[in-house]
């Protein structure tokens, strides 16, 4: 039972850990956040399932249409629901974002239709046995993907220009300017590739789950819980604590019961914000005056 | 000094305007004023197909009553609503129909705890209510004294009776577990298949539940299996029901599987994979393998009036379509016996229906004030989803 709840948890985790990551790239560049994730994962997968089984194109420029067109997306939600808040001190993106994502939600159930659709793939038509459970090769390959990309993030942020740039943007935005850095580019480009991430786990999660307009939802609130627990400032603590949201639920659900999920791990949330205000793994944030 | 009412000529031209409209309008109205039957379901979201099912069984029959000269000599008029699968979306739907629309029954639709929220409202406001889908136990059976929830469709207390003698009959199980969608309806269905296990002397090998976004289920199935298992009881929509037979598949459980019918909705062989077929659901209608007349003749009429319609896997679940049909014919004739629209005299006409030629079955005194649910056990079909298609099995 123990393998195949960790595949269960860990291919869940690394959904929940890649919208946080989402909520991560934006936070750490200009301290907003997208609160529409949810919606943009559901847009790549039915991006996906549009270009891959509507208008039947091979798979990898589905992928990379799909891919782009979260990117547009990320775009627009950033000028239109973000920037004209941000850029005037206020708060109220956290609104137009949560607002953006319903309109999206409501968009999508009359554009793309009310029925769920199932999108077939076949890394997840035929179970393989692992350690004596059965197991889609896409449960394997989705925690590898999501472990990937956290680490490509961390290396992109500590190592290269662009990164550091990225994170000039927000510690010393007038500085940053001053050498050159566009701020507002960079802003721009950190929502482009956090609906980006969205939309790789809408499309890694379609083949297991079904497409449809509400898919995202639920995954858009526990990934801003698991940004939260791994302390929204770190790539890797947010990934980590993706996946370790994920096996806390499946372990939930197998030793104690479907009942105690939600109470169990949702307690863990309110515990560790208790015990480690600043999450997992994130770092206190110092205010130098 | 008392105040004189001066007659002037202008009160007497308002006055003869008034009378005039009235007697112009007055007569033809009586006569002409459709009779407003309400209706609220999913028409939108994820459910939204069902609400479309219901419209178009009720329409169906509403075109037959209107070319017969409508319900005392009125035509009769759908007054429709979204309730968007919430509950508080459809009681003040159930306040906007009853009080500025003045619909006189209301349908409702496939969400059971949409039903439920409103039994308190129709019973205070004592505006009959017809169920043509949702199917939780305490939507007609709610204890009120003056009880107005009326249902022609099944009833998760005696479907459970039926899911557990097929699966202690058909299957041999003798210990089956359940997987419940974690809702009202989940609940509903909880106790019945409890108490009809323990009336048969059968043990449980746990309750499980599933949410309506839960992507793998594995962890609840191995519980149950873990624990002896040897059928489950399947109690959710297209969506989770789809994802428990996914999960199934992966884990290689070959389990049998008898449902309530959640499953029965659009694309549930789509979306459920290779074992969806093994689902066996329970209907209490299909057209598919129905060799009665007026079922052939419905089928017919339904393709003449909705053009997109063109064979029996376009009205699937046909349960919605006529359960609706069946149930709007049996309001028609409640008002008939009732005279009226008011709603005490309705509940009285619904008591009063003697015998009625259904699409579904003949129904004899199809209500008493015991018994407010027109079908019952025998009415059941078990059936499979076989390429996009409900098929009646043995």
């Amino acid at each position: 039972m123990i393998v195949s709840t960790l595949i269960t948890g860990l291919a869940l985790g690394s959904m929940y850990g890649l919208l946080a990551l989402g909520f991560h790239v934006t936070y750490a560049v200009s301290k907003t956040v997208n609160f529409s994730q949810g919606a943009s994962m559901m847009v790549g997968a039915v991006l996906g399932y549009t270009f891959a089984v509507t208008f039947g194109w091979p798979t990898i420029p589905a992928i990379v249409a799909a891919l782009l067109g979260c990117a547009a997306l990320g775009l627009v939600v950033e000028r239109v629901l973000v920037r004209p808040f941000a850029s005037r001190g206020s708060d109220l993106w956290l609104m137009a974002t949560i607002a953006g994502g319903l309109i999206l939600e409501n968009a999508v159930l009359f554009t793309f239709g009310k029925e769920p659709r199932s999108l077939p793939s076949p890394l997840a038509s035929e179970a393989i046995s692992v350690f004596g459970t059965g197991a889609y090769p896409l449960q394997l390959i989705i925690p590898v993907v999501g472990l990937l990309i956290a680490g490509l993030l961390a290396l992109v942020q500590r190592r290269t220009k662009l990164g550091k740039a990225m994170l000039a943007a927000v510690q010393r935005p007038e500085a940053a300017e001053l050498v050159g850095v566009d701020t507002r580019a960079m802003i721009a480009a950190s929502y482009a590739i956090s609906t980006v991430f969205a939309g790789v786990a809408g499309l890694l999660i379609a083949p297991l789950f079904n497409v449809s307009a509400s898919m995202g939802t639920i995954f858009g609130i526990k990934a801003f819980a698991t940004a939260i627990i791994g302390g929204i400032s770190s790539a890797w603590g947010v990934m980590l604590a993706g996946l370790l949201y994920g096996c806390v639920e499946a372990l939930t659900t197998a030793y104690l019961g479907s009942s105690y999920t939600q109470i169990v791990s949702f307690s863990m949330v309110i515990l560790v914000l208790v015990w480690v205000p600043n999450g997992l793994f994130g770092r206190a944030e110092v205010k130098k005056v | 000094m008392t105040k004189t009412f001066a007659v002037t000529r202008r009160h007497v031209v308002a006055a003869a305007a008034a009378l005039g409209l009235a007697a112009g309008t007055a007569l033809p109205a009586a006569a002409q004023d459709p009779i407003k039957i309400g209706l609220i379901a999913s028409l939108s979201g994820p459910s939204a197909k069902s609400g479309e099912a219901i419209t178009r069984g009720i329409l169906l029959a509403m075109d037959e009553i209107n070319a017969e000269g409508g319900v005392l000599g009125r035509p009769l008029e759908l007054v429709a609503r979204d309730d968007e699968n919430n509950p508080g979306k459809g009681i003040t739907a159930a306040r906007e129909l009853i009080n500025r629309e003045g619909a006189v029954v209301i349908f409702g639709g496939l969400q059971t705890p949409v039903s439920l929220a409103l039994v308190p409202y129709i019973n205070q406001t004592k505006v009959p209510f017809m169920g043509p889908w949702a199917a939780g136990t305490p939507i007609t059976k709610n204890g009120a004294a003056e009880n107005y929830m009326f249902r022609v469709s099944a009833v998760d207390e005696m479907v459970d009776v039926a899911l557990v003698e097929r699966a202690a009959t058909l299957h041999g199980a003798t210990k089956p577990g359940l997987v419940l969608i974690n809702n009202p309806w989940g609940e509903s269905n909880e106790k019945g298949i409890m108490a009809a296990l323990e009336a048969k002397g059968m043990e449980n090998a746990g309750v499980e539940t599933i949410e309506a976004n839960d992507v793998d289920v594995v962890p609840q199935l191995t519980r149950l299996k873990d624990a002896g298992a040897d059928a489950l009881f399947l109690v959710a929509n297209v969506g989770p029901s789809a994802q428990v037979m996914k999960s199934l598949e992966r884990m290689g459980w070959d389990v049998p599987v008898v449902s309530h019918w959640g499953p029965a909705g659009g694309r549930f062989s789509e979306l459920g994979g290779p074992r969806a077929k093994d689902v066996e659901m329970i209907q209490t209608f299909t057209f598919s393998g129905n060799d009665s007349p007026k079922a052939a003749a419905t089928l017919e009429a339904l393709k003449k009036k909705f053009p997109e319609i063109q064979s029996a896997a376009d009205v699937t679940p046909a349960v919605g379509i006529a359960n609706a049909y069946d149930a709007m014919h049996l309001t028609a004739l409640a008002i008939e016996n009732a005279g009226s629209t008011d709603g005490p005299a309705i509940r009285q006409g619904f008591y009063d229906i003697d015998s009625y030629e259904g699409l579904i079955k003949t129904y004899e005194t199809p209500f008493t004030p015991e018994d407010q649910d027109a079908l019952g056990p025998e009415d059941y079909v078990f059936t499979r989803f076989i390429d996009g298609e409900i098929i009646p099995i043995d």
